[in-house]
């Protein structure tokens, strides 16, 4: 019996695939160049170990291996320092499948922190972003940017100060984002042109809106939607937006908790909203023109649920501010609606208990100075059906 | 009589000398297949044996130069390229585009500072055909011009480029080559396009044997020499074609901007006028298009060709300073658009 069980484990070993290696990289002389051509050459299955400290990055750093974990010693404690950066226009760049970034800091890079393009099965885990001179425009657009992927998981990780939004999924599919904190953002979170996105127990203050959910035309992926936000605290969200014209994030008001925009399908529920004072939750259509024909400006199939509504709407950054703060008794009730529906059956749903406000528009696109603006009058529904949403389970199998 | 003799003898010790001395000449110069087609990086240029004589350039056997009608930007610097070819292979043309190489080809580009004697060598890119895919390595030259090493983390050195720029010039990284030259996540070559190559150097690889397919469509892309005075709009696509579209495509490095500056697309809006940035960041610039017709002070991608910042500047990559050149062109392309 004996036997035979070291006979079998001595098969396994020999079966086994070529053992994964640890490549450790230290910071100090030369460390650019060393870690750079540790990313070059690490095999699928390895880990590139970055050591505690600071490394100094004149240059954006790049993973185009398969299955490569990059890990720190923590976010507070490996610092990838871009401040000197000369070029490229992210910090990191990852083009490759099956990567796990953990426990590092990017800092002030000059584009982008982070940025995995076509990187299916990525998990960001325990990481952060930040732009150290506060909130300005010249900061860099994204922290943390995964686009056009599938299977995205962003979780503990932390973003401040990103002239666009902290943590941006575009064009991807198949999204966690959980346990993150962003905060003075132009957006903290934004799900752009995705489906199934799961963005739950995230921590979004001091941005100049909390969470958006876009949608928006011309781009290779469209048809944004089936998007959750779940038990979410959205607070202070009222820092001045300091986005850089010519951004549609440069339309934000400040004072936004959570904003979708156009797409097909957004439940907004268990979250807890405190001190937004422009809107709680607003929901609108694409108001820009537009010229491409596969492109639906509504928002449809929204659903606010149940969620804890404090003080917001108190300090709107809206046109006919004294007017509208005198109409409704000095602060705008919670959702702001543009009242635009594509049919009766699938405009926007509100649960009981739920209060807002219209502007009664009828058409994206719509100036304005049509609004008619009065409280919203929907009737509440008492359930819904949405499809459960979020990134694959091998993705959160990585974390344990 | 004695002078015959003499001369006879003399005739005979240069013949041995001329025997003996072909014996410890090393072999004549040739590129290495085995080295170009496996799956090594060497760690030296030369032991491809792409050139007879390296340090000024002078191919091996086999080893072909070729120029571009309008080539990409690079800060201004000199490039020398080639294509090898192993014997009894050929090219294939395939309408417009990219010529088809065969396994075992090479394609080797030199970039160099400064004329005649003055010239000095900074690093030779090679892009191997080797039988899974495309393989881009970089090599830097070292300062006595002797030998240039593989580059695998890239570089950068300070230089003035030939506009008078004070620039840290930046070598790519193997990761970026790849950010240039990729497509659908494959490596892709990106300069021989046959509408870009002389129809005449086309001609001659074909009578040679090297080269097969139809070549009618040779050429077809502006001069660049034309830059100055020539129509706007040919110039200007063509140059976008070059210098931005193997990222600003479907399936390239930029994709997801929906930015699409090929030569042959059409779509106005794709080739960006009238479309919103994405994505931008502060390389918006306070624009809302990336092309307004008739505004080019207006337009953001004039605005980010016009910038040598990072965050701001495009290219991303191989650009410390801007080609003002471009800029022109771009420019009165834009200002003569209705």
């Amino acid at each position: 019996m004996m036997i035979r069980t070291a006979l079998l484990a001595a098969l396994f070993a020999s079966a086994a695939p070529i053992a994964a290696e640890t490549h450790r990289v230290e910071p100090g002389a030369g460390a650019a160049e060393r870690l750079q051509e540790a990313l070059i050459l690490a095999a699928p299955g390895d880990t590139v170990e970055l050591g505690e400290g600071r490394f100094v990055l004149t240059d954006g750093l790049s993973l185009d291996v398969d299955g490569v974990t990059v890990a720190g010693a923590g976010m507070d404690k490996t610092v990838l320092d871009f401040t000197g950066q000369q070029g490229a226009g992210e910090g990191l760049l990852v083009t490759s499948d099956n990567v796990t970034l953990r426990a590092f800091a990017v800092e002030n890079p000059k584009g982008d922190g982070i940025k995995s393009k076509g990187a299916d099965m990525i998990v960001y885990d325990g990481l952060r972003v930040e732009w150290t001179g506060g909130p300005k425009a010249t900061n860099g657009a994204y922290g943390i940017y995964p686009v056009e992927s599938t299977g995205v998981l962003v979780v503990n990780s932390e973003v401040i100060g990103a002239s666009d939004a902290g943590i941006y999924v575009g064009q991807s599919r198949d999204i966690t984002v959980r346990g993150n904190v962003v905060r003075f953002n132009v957006a903290g979170i934004e799900i752009e042109n995705s489906r199934n996105a799961l963005v739950e127990r995230n921590v979004a203050t001091r941005n100049t809106g909390g969470l958006l959910v876009f949608d928006l035309p011309g781009l290779p992926v469209m048809g944004g939607g089936n998007v959750i936000l779940r038990g979410n605290a959205v607070s202070d969200n009222d820092t001045p937006n300091f986005a850089p014209p010519g951004n549609i994030v440069a339309s934000v008001r400040r004072g936004t908790g959570v904003l979708v925009m156009a797409n097909d399908g957004v439940l907004i529920e268990n979250n807890a909203f405190e001190n937004n004072p422009t809107a709680h939750v607003m929901v609108v259509a694409y108001a820009q023109p537009f010229g491409d024909a596969r492109y639906n400006p509504h928002a449809r199939n929204v659903i606010v649920g149940t969620n804890a509504f404090g003080r917001g709407g108190d300090d709107p950054q809206l046109d006919g501010r004294e007017q509208l703060l005198a109409a409704f008794g000095g602060a705008l009730p919670p959702v702001l609606w543009d009242g635009i529906a594509e049919r009766a059956d699938n405009g926007l749903k509100i649960a009981e208990g739920v209060t807002g406000w219209s502007l009664n528009l009828a058409r994206p696109g719509q100036s304005l100075a049509e609004a008619r603006p009065g409280p919203l009058m929907l009737t509440p529904v008492a359930d819904w059906e949405f499809p459960e949403v979020g990134a694959p389970a091998a993705l959160e199998a990585r974390l344990k | 009589m004695k002078l015959g003799v003499a001369l006879l003898a003399a005739a005979a010790a240069l013949l041995s000398g001329t025997i003996t001395a072909r014996g410890a000449v090393p072999e004549a110069p040739r590129v290495h297949d085995s080295v170009v087609a496996g799956a090594g990086m060497p760690r030296t240029l030369s032991e491809f044996g792409f050139f007879a004589d390296a340090a000024r350039q002078v191919p091996s056997p086999g080893v072909v130069p070729y120029e571009l009608k309008v080539p990409l930007w690079s800060d201004g610097a000199d490039k020398l390229r080639f294509i090898y070819l192993p014997e009894g292979t050929q090219l294939t043309a395939d309408g417009e585009g990219l010529l088809r190489f065969p396994v075992g080809a090479a394609i080797i580009k030199t970039f160099a500072f400064g004329e005649g004697p003055q010239r000095r060598l900074i690093e030779t890119r090679v892009l191997l055909h080797r039988a899974d895919d495309w393989t881009a390595l970089p090599y830097r030259w070292n300062a006595e011009q002797t030998e240039a090493a593989l580059a695998l983390a890239g570089g950068r050195l300070d230089l003035v480029t030939p506009a008078g720029a004070a620039i840290s010039y930046a070598i790519p990284n193997k990761n970026q080559c790849k950010t240039c030259h990729s497509k659908d996540g494959q490596v892709i070559p990106i300069g021989p396009k046959a509408r870009n190559l002389s129809p005449n150097w086309l001609g001659d690889l074909r009578r040679q044997g090297r080269l097969a397919g139809d070549i009618a469509a040779a050429g077809r892309l502006p001069d660049w020499r034309t830059h100055a005075t020539g129509p706007a709009q040919p110039l200007a696509r063509a140059y976008l074609d070059v210098n931005c579209a193997h990222c600003h495509q479907p399936g390239g490095g930029a994709s997801n901007s929906g930015l699409d500056l090929r030569w042959e697309q059409t779509d106005p809006h794709a080739i960006g006028i009238m479309k919103r940035p994405v994505a931008a960041g502060r390389g918006a610039g306070g624009h809302d298009f990336s092309v307004l017709p008739g505004r080019p002070e207006a337009s953001n991608l004039l605005y980010r060709m016009d910038s040598a910042e990072p965050g701001i500047a495009m290219p991303e990559l191989g650009k410390s300073s801007i080609d003002h050149d471009g800029v022109a062109v771009v420019r009165r392309w834009i200002a003569e658009m209705k």
